[in-house]
């Protein structure tokens, strides 16, 4: 029971550990000799914790000697390089932070070193995630580990490769407008977004903050809902948490989906859906009406302003957010011969393209005069869009749509030209302006092998009923068992 | 609402940041083309709507008042680019 330990999933992982057949050192010692020797060609992860790694994996080892274990003890994981970590350098892949090491925690982090989680490091993603394609990152893209040639999606592309690539045994990742479910769609593996609030965003480094939250990339859905009931819950160190009970996630697993209703919205499935993409997913639809699920027709009307309303609210909060980083406290300083030519100095060069058109289109849309034709305006849309979803959950639990309109594409294909690259977010950015729940399972491949994910989203709360129509899908296909080849 | 070139250089200094020489051309364009696309939000009449943040309103997230330790001012320096005497340090002001 030695070989391929770091190709496991927790739920196949931690009943070894538990029952002492395998060692936590022992998965933690190959995951780290494999990252070693193949990420030099994916370039999944930013900083590699080998010591940290195999202390935490010892003291992993001796509370599972002493019967204290959680299900997570001994797990070796790679965390997004946007959620910070005590001691562990965390860039969020700009040069501004290259050499920031956090004096503490994020909640999330501390909740899982808690469970005894191993970190085995911090994976890639594009700069302050904004992106849809790891490009972004100041430290060069990561390549998607089905195709080197494709993107890994973005932004937590570390994350979903690292995963795929069986270079951790799950991760944590962060979305905002889809920064988990396309990457986990574009590289085949699990990827869910919790509610807005269910998990606590103190540490997790702001990019928009009405939007951003924490969830875990996995290679099973059962591992989605053990990493949720591990980071889920209120903490009064983020004041838009939400004070509501967290169910154990477990539970509704293997209930099956019968009588389920799940919405399909027509505006999902219009012209720029590839047809290979289309033709995966209607299987999907198919194999979850086999299920016992009834398939309803609903409407998002408002679908089609999403990523208008995006790239005005997200871009206008980061502007705020990213003026922390003026070269004082802490990051990178650039030279001035006052404090004015220090702070232009410091965010210019420190600050990638991308990152500065966004604080630049944000600091226009907040500007005076324009306040209300921009960012009100992009807020009250925003609000006819969660009114979409409540009209359509009157009818349905849930609804599935395509996670992303195109299999991966390639790198420098869209770098280019922002707008395009904004586009295609367009399935995954309505769940963020309404703050719904959204997972996205592997539903497919394209001729050329690349990877095709279903989405489900659910009302606020709803992750207990996406889990279980995610596991139900996943139990009847065996998309998510292939493995990319190295 | 065509942004110039001018009002682009105007906004960089807002926010502080330095456009290289070809940038403000660059940017200029590519910002453009997002306005214009975000253009398409005057289509719809939201007057009456309520602009929404959270999907659950939280409002007053109360707690006591306690005393409790803060962060180590030492572990607060640790990061900084200048420090002394257990301040930050930065350019001159004035």
């Amino acid at each position: 029971m030695t070989d391929a330990l770091y190709s496991l999933s927790i739920s196949e992982l931690a009943p070894l550990l538990a029952r002492r057949e395998v060692s936590p050192v022992e998965v933690t010692e190959q995951l780290l000799e494999r990252i070693e020797r193949l990420d030099g060609a994916l370039h999944a992860y930013l900083t590699v914790d080998g010591a940290g790694a195999r202390a935490q994996a010892k003291e992993a080892e001796a509370r599972l000697g002493q019967g204290e274990a959680t299900p997570l003890t001994g797990i070796p994981m790679a965390l997004k390089d946007v959620l910070i970590t005590r001691g562990l350098r965390t860039t969020c892949a700009s040069r501004i932070l290259e050499n920031f090491v956090p004096p503490f925690d994020a909640t999330v982090c501390a909740k899982l070193r808690q469970a005894g989680a191993v970190f085995l490091g911090k994976v890639n993603m594009d700069e302050f995630a904004m992106g849809s394609s790891t490009e972004n990152s100041a430290f060069g893209p990561t390549h998607n580990p089905w195709n080197r040639e494709c993107i890994p999606g973005g932004s937590s592309g570390g994350s979903a490769a690292a995963v795929a690539a069986d270079f951790c045994i799950a991760s944590l990742g962060s979305d905002t407008g889809g920064s988990i479910r396309q990457p986990a769609c574009h590289c085949g593996v699990v990827g869910l977004k919790p509610t807005y609030g269910r998990v606590s965003r103190y540490g997790l480094v702001a990019y928009a903050s009405s939007l951003d939250q924490i969830g875990p990339l996995t290679k099973e859905v059962r591992d989605a809902a053990l990493l949720l009931n591990c980071i889920a819950g209120h903490d009064h160190r983020d004041s838009t948490s939400l004070d509501a009970a967290v169910p154990d996630y477990l539970e509704g697993l293997g209930r099956g989906i019968k009588g389920l209703k799940i919405g399909v919205p027509r505006e999902y499935f219009g012209a720029g859906l590839n047809p290979e993409v289309d033709a995966a997913v209607q299987n999907a639809l198919k194999t979850l009406e086999g299920l016992g699920a009834e398939l309803v027709e609903v409407s998002l009307p408002h679908s089609e302003y999403a990523v208008a309303v995006y790239y005005l609210v997200a871009v206008a909060e980061a502007s705020s957010n990213l003026a922390r980083y003026d070269g004082v406290k802490y990051g990178f300083r650039g030279e001035g011969r006052n404090l004015l030519e220090m702070y232009g100095a410091t965010r210019t060069q420190g600050f990638g393209a991308e990152v500065r058109r966004r604080i630049m289109l944000g600091t226009y849309a907040l500007s005076a005069g324009y306040y209300d034709a921009y960012y009100r305006k992009g807020s009250q849309v925003r609000a006819l869009i969660r009114g979409d979803f409540e009209t359509a959950f009157e009818k349905c639990e849930a609804v599935a749509t395509p996670v992303s309109p195109t299999p991966a594409f390639r790198l420098g294909e869209k770098v280019s030209d922002p707008l395009t690259m904004y586009l295609s977010d367009i399935f995954t950015i309505s769940a963020n302006l309404a703050g719904i729940p959204g997972i996205s399972v592997p539903c497919g491949f394209s001729a050329s092998g690349l990877p095709i994910g279903l989405q489900l989203m659910g009302p606020p709360l709803g992750e207990a009923t996406l889990l279980q129509a995610a596991y139900a899908f996943e139990q009847a296909t065996d998309w998510h068992r292939r493995k990319p080849q190295l | 609402m065509a942004l110039t070139k001018e009002e682009v250089l105007h906004v960089a200094q807002l926010a502080r940041l330095a456009l290289e020489p070809g940038e403000v051309e660059l940017f200029t364009r590519q910002l453009n083309d997002i306005l214009a696309y975000v253009e398409k939000l005057q289509e719809l009449d939201t007057s009456g709507v309520t602009p929404m943040a959270h999907v659950i309103p939280v409002f007053n997230a109360f707690r006591e008042d306690e005393v409790k330790t803060g962060l180590d001012r030492d572990a607060a320096l640790d990061n900084a680019p200048g420090r002394e005497e257990g301040s930050f340090v930065v350019p001159r002001i004035i």
